[in-house]
């Protein structure tokens, strides 16, 4: 018995008939084609499979297809606009933020919404944020890097991450 | 001489872009029209006889295309093919199992492949593997090596005579017996290497492809080593290299475990050629974590000798190793912690011995290191329980005995050549860098507030860029492990370079180009590196492992390019109408001696190359170059942790990191930090975190991420890196491998600092992982 579902995938519209068990990481993969999204665990601790499901961030291993039916989903692909890269992507690339790129994706994704919360992180507070992201080359330092790069290049607003960081140093 | 532009700058990796944005080319986002899906029905039990296999529901499932099981496979992989080991720096072997890609009546680990389902989407081949019904009389499992080794233990194969792979001594027990007869001091201790897993995020995937008509295979996989998998897989199949095409494009790490064959790299082509469709198979993470061959999985016995000053004397070790359920194809470097034990340290005699056992576990393989961070591990924990014993500090110990930088060319107890170093360059340089007398002081005050604070040292040494044929020609059964590459300049002046090693992560394809735009004088962009098609490029690669695609693979590029720039001299003779010998080639151009402005291009020369020639010379502007070291490299360094013990919790943290660390020359400074954050943060991993955990019938409880912890971002600390540059006598470019360097030294210098903490405690050694309970037990236990 299938059920339909129907997302914008990167402001593109799908519609299909799919298995209620079919997970949302296998839709978009094997379903859509779209490959940048990868698997690495399968049982939700590596973060390989974050999309961003209405600006949020998700492991889409942990979603059927169907429950996504309705919703607005952003995956790697989406982040560039055309040539220009995500703040992010750019950060990742200048920082050498990756080597093998297979959990590449996973962490963009995770550090997008991340920055998005916070623009202005502490190394600890990114630390935090991508700890259910798992890289097996790297040793995070130059992901924490990566980050902290981006979120310079995006600016973070200036009087906006001041108070953040008030905020933060208060907090700790 | 071209002036060096590329060579040694921050080069940003010529392979990201498709990476960040979504764009890899691993082999599971790959697809072939009419693709069929694998699944492997595996062994629940580590040690079982197969009574019966009932295929008939799995066949009536849903979308299957075949069941087949051993017999199937007879006339189409021949012999126990995925067993090809290479006797590499070990010994006669005793037993030696012979392996078949799927089980025939015993299966002797957890997973051993069993039955094959093939059906047309992935989940209904997984759904109709579960209908597979297999009867199994369960076995003893053979689980412990010290218990394997005595008479009387039930056998990990029952057709065996025993359990023992190998028992070789190196250098025999009375070859330092003065050394510890004259001795003012003996430290003994046991040092455990626990199992780790690999785990690279991707796992394995295999597909494949077969050509009934013009009778070619071609595979696409995530291997390290395309070369090697065609020459097993082309043997297996019977089919001949030409026949076979083995395509390895991004592959998401391997760290060791992509190394070797694996059942399914025989299983997939074979089921490919069976039903004449493509067929894929992608592990999942628990057949991965089950299934890839582990690393480590030793104990050390180890006992040294030494003076009152603290000059060494005599070291005598003993290694048992677990293979786990068949000999790794490279499973034997793993002795090379033998030869190694002894360290950057100047010994009188050394006498070693490894015992290789035989149990129903996965296969041991080399795992990042292989064999060094054994032997580091073992040389810098006694080291330090010599340094308490002695009450000296343990720089003070280290500095004692190394070879000082003039002595070198060194030649060390087991008779290897070790080609340049600096040890109390580097170890001084890290001491200043993480102020060592300071973190020393404030030592001193925390103890006196109780607190539990360490300082760990690691003077690592590590044997890398395989390798001289004298050792790996009988190694591997006679081929050599030099390395190939292939330059092509082409009529307009693009440049295509061919290399034999594997880009998994290491940033190959960027420092390559630099290697080639530096020795063409060419501008980058004009290069174009390709690796990991055994379709393109030289006959055979040798592949990415063991720290040595620059130290080998590098200098076969610059060697090709010399070669192609020395047709390229003639050319340009012809053109400029000189005579050959008086064309000087610098920064890309060719010019008349003395005549700097009557020169030509690379460019123009190439053009030439493929145009009319005087009679005699040949056309074309290429060249295939192989080189086979002449020795190994030895890359050395410091490393030094400091770790605060938190005695309620037993967790540790580390407060600070640095390390200096001697590569020789650097291509690309950037690329080695990287590698050597990753490899200090697997070491980590190691040292407080990691291990493959087994109840006593062969069940692993660890076969998840879940339960397999492995650091995240929140566990891994900032790290200070230094550098020095003692350039290797090895080869031209002077360069010696960085890929297993942080491996090797960071979970001595951990441990060290953990043992350093607990030292007031009277707690003299710790083994790994260092997890929280094992802390807080040892705590609780030593305030008793």
């Amino acid at each position: 018995m299938k059920h339909k579902v129907a997302v914008t995938i990167n402001g593109r519209e799908h519609e299909h008939e799919v298995e209620p068990r079919l997970l949302l990481v296998h839709y978009i993969r094997d379903v859509i084609g779209l490959t940048g999204t990868h698997i690495g665990c399968d049982t939700s601790q590596c973060g390989a499979c974050t999309i961003h499901v209405d600006g949020k961030p998700v492991k889409s291993c942990t979603m059927f297809a169907v429950q996504a039916d309705g919703r607005k989903l952003t995956t790697i692909e989406g982040m560039a606009k055309g040539d220009q890269l995500h703040p992010l992507q750019q950060a990742f690339w200048d920082e050498h933020g990756l080597q093998c790129g297979y959990c590449t994706p996973g962490f963009i994704m995770a550090a997008a919404y991340l920055l998005d919360q916070n623009p202005n992180p502490t190394d600890d507070e990114i630390r935090r944020g991508l700890e259910g992201n798992l890289c097996r080359c790297t040793g995070y330092v130059n992901i924490i890097k990566s980050v902290k790069s981006a979120a310079a290049a995006m600016g973070g607003g200036a009087a906006k991450s001041t108070s953040r960081s008030a905020v933060t140093a208060g907090g700790e | 001489m071209a002036v060096s532009q590329l060579v040694g700058a921050k080069i940003h990796r010529r392979e990201d872009p498709r990476l960040i944005t979504g764009h890899g080319r691993y082999t599971d986002d790959l697809n072939r029209a009419g693709l069929t899906h694998l699944a492997v029905v595996r062994s629940p039990h580590a040690h079982a006889r197969i009574r019966s296999i009932g295929l008939e529901a799995a066949k009536k499932a849903p979308g299957v295309i075949g069941v087949f099981i051993a017999q199937d496979f007879k006339d189409i992989i021949a012999g126990p093919a995925t067993h090809p080991v290479a006797p590499v720096f070990a010994p006669d072997k005793k037993v030696n199992p012979p392996r078949y890609p799927i089980a025939r009546e015993e299966v002797c680990y957890q997973g051993e492949p069993v039955a094959v389902v093939i059906a047309e989407t992935r989940s209904q081949a997984a759904d109709a593997a579960q209908l597979v019904d297999v009867e199994y009389e369960p076995l003893p499992a053979v689980m412990d090596i010290e218990e394997a080794l005595k008479p009387g233990s039930p056998k990990a194969h029952l057709d065996q005579p025993d359990n023992i792979a190998w028992d070789a001594t190196y250098v025999p027990w009375d070859a330092t017996e003065d050394a510890f007869k004259t001795a003012d001091v003996v430290v003994k201790e046991r040092i455990l290497q626990q199992r780790l897993s690999p785990n690279p995020i991707e796992s394995r995937v295999v597909m494949a492809e077969y050509d009934p008509f013009d009778k070619r295979m071609t595979m696409w996989m995530s291997t390290q080593n395309p070369h090697w998998i065609r020459l097993f897989v082309s043997g297996a199949l019977g089919m001949g290299e030409h026949a076979v095409r083995v395509i390895s494009q991004d592959v998401g790490g391997g760290f060791g475990s992509k190394i070797s064959p694996y059942p399914e790299d025989y299983l997939v082509p074979a089921a490919a050629k069976l039903l004449e469709r493509p067929v894929k198979y992608t592990e999942t993470r628990t057949e991965a974590v089950q299934n890839a061959y582990a690393g480590r999985g030793q104990i050390f016995d180890v006992e040294v000798a030494a003076k009152k000053d603290g000059t060494l004397l005599g070291m005598r070790v003993t290694q048992m190793l677990d293979c786990g359920a068949y000999i790794g194809t490279f499973g034997a470097f793993q002795t090379c912690a033998c030869l190694l034990a002894g360290g950057a340290y100047k010994w009188k005699a050394i006498s070693s011995r490894s015992v290789a056992v035989i149990t129903n576990k996965i296969t041991t393989d080399p795992y990042r290191g292989a064999g060094r961070p054994e032997a580091t591990h073992v040389a810098e924990r006694m080291m330090d329980l010599l340094a308490l014993e002695l009450k000296m500090d343990p720089v003070e110990l280290r500095r004692k005995n190394f070879p000082g930088k003039e002595e070198f060319p060194w030649t060390q107890n087991f008779g290897l050549v070790v080609d340049s170093g600096d040890y109390a360059g580097s170890l001084d340089k890290a001491l200043k860098l993480i102020g060592y007398d300071q973190l020393r002081r404030e030592q001193a005050e925390a103890r006196k507030q109780g607190r539990l604070v360490g300082v760990g040292l690691s003077t690592w040494i590590e044997i890398c860029g395989l390798g001289p044929g004298a050792v790996t020609g009988p190694a591997t059964g006679g081929v050599v492990l030099s390395e190939s590459a292939q330059v092509k300049i082409h009529p307009a002046g693009g440049v295509s370079v061919y290399v034999g090693t594997h880009n998994h992560g290491q940033g190959n394809d960027t420092t390559h180009a630099q290697i080639a735009a530096d020795a063409l004088g060419v501008p980058i962009e004009s290069i174009d590196i390709r690796h990991g098609d055994t379709n393109e490029g030289p006959g055979f690669g040798y592949g990415t492992y063991g720290s040595r695609t620059l130290a080998v693979g590098g200098v076969a590029i610059a060697r090709a390019c010399a070669k192609v720039v020395e047709k390229g001299k003639k050319v340009a003779a012809h053109v400029l109408e000189a005579a050959e010998e008086d064309i000087v080639f610098d920064q890309g151009k060719f010019h008349v001696k003395g005549a700097p402005d009557k020169s030509k291009a690379m460019g123009e020369v190439a053009f030439a190359a493929y145009g009319q020639l005087p009679s005699g010379m040949e056309q074309g502007l290429e060249a295939v170059a192989y080189y086979e070291p002449p020795n190994f490299v030895w890359p050395f360094g410091a490393h030094i942790c400091a770790v605060e013990i938190d005695a309620e919790t037993g967790g540790v943290q580390i407060t600070k990191y640095a390390a200096v660390d001697d590569c020789g020359n650097i291509i690309n400074p950037m690329i080695v930090d990287g590698q050597l954050h990753g490899g200090i943060a697997q070491s980590i991993g190691q040292a407080l975190y990691e291990e493959m955990v087994y109840d006593g019938d062969g069940q692993l409880r660890s076969a998840t991420f879940l339960d397999y912890s492995m650091p995240s971002a929140n566990e891994i600390p900032d790290m200070l890196l230094g550098r020095q540059v003692t350039p290797s006598p090895t080869n031209e470019l002077g360069v010696k491998g960085i890929g297993e360097a942080g491996t090797i030294a960071a979970s001595a210098a951990v441990i060290n600092a953990i043992c350093d903490a607990l030292s007031p405690l009277g707690i003299k050694h710790v083994d790994m992982p260092a997890t929280p309970d094992r802390l807080w037990k040892m705590i609780k236990e030593a305030g008793k």
